[in-house]
């Protein structure tokens, strides 16, 4: 199936006024420490790392840990002068890597 | 088995290393993380104090000026690490939002790192009723 990620971003952004930006993706965060219902041990399965880039360059990184629950969220908050893309992405075990990118809408 | 190797048994299998990261370790993740150990500082841990259900806790960390990087830490999760933020020059807030696991009660902490290399932090109290990681 197909990742799912979900991005909040406000449809209408001013110049140089700060607004939040909020992003989930569907992954489990597997911990590597619970056992299933036979009792073997569940193996870790994470996201380890998102990051946002308005036009290439970072805004906003972070390496999760399994302290995250699972469908990782995460808001910060920026401030642009101009229209740009904002490209998302996230990276994890078992080779998980998913993308989205978001024009922002400058008036 | 004999009394004597019982007790010698016992002993082995209590110093075993649990699943339970620790004080210790959490400075070690801190110190690699900042770079050095932290000064107490101001930075604001935004959490619900009595946490009912810890799989999923919502948490924000505030700093008051800007910096380049936060982090969250805890003692007594299996792992020291929760989250480690980097903040570029377009992020307008020094803060961030997430949900984290709680394995427990304890005092997890905010680190926050400035441009100009200072770093600081501060605890935070939380008591958990229904711990994360029990449920299968």
């Amino acid at each position: 199936m197909a990742t799912r990620a979900v991005i909040s971003i406000p449809a209408a952004i001013k110049a140089n006024e700060a607004f939040e930006v909020r992003a989930t993706v569907a992954h489990a965060m597997e911990t590597g420490y619970r056992s299933s219902d036979e009792g073997a041990r569940l193996p870790r399965d994470l996201v380890r790392r998102f990051e946002c880039r308005l036009d290439g360059e970072l805004v906003f990184a972070a390496d999760l840990f399994a302290a995250i629950s699972a469908n990782p969220y995460v808001s910060f908050w920026m401030r642009v002068g101009k229209a740009g893309e904002l490209r998302f992405s996230w990276r994890g075990d078992n080779g998980f890597e998913h993308f989205e990118t978001r024009t922002l809408n400058v008036t | 088995m004999k009394r004597r190797e019982f007790i010698v048994a016992a002993a082995v299998f209590a110093s075993l290393p649990e699943a339970q990261a620790s004080d210790e370790a959490m400075r070690a993740a801190i110190r690699a993380w900042a770079g050095r150990d932290p000064e107490p500082g101001t930075l604001k841990i935004d959490i619900a104090e009595l946490v009912e259900n810890g799989n999923a806790v919502p948490v924000r960390v505030v700093a008051n000026e800007p910096v380049t990087g936060l982090a969250l830490f805890t003692p007594l999760n299996p792992e020291p690490g929760v989250i480690q933020v980097s903040l570029g020059a377009a992020a307008a807030k020094p803060e961030f939002s997430t949900r984290m696991r709680l394995a427990r009660s304890q005092r997890i902490v905010a680190v926050a790192r400035a441009a100009d290399g200072r770093c600081w932090q501060v605890g935070m109290d939380v008591i958990v009723t229904l711990a994360a990681c029990v449920e299968p």
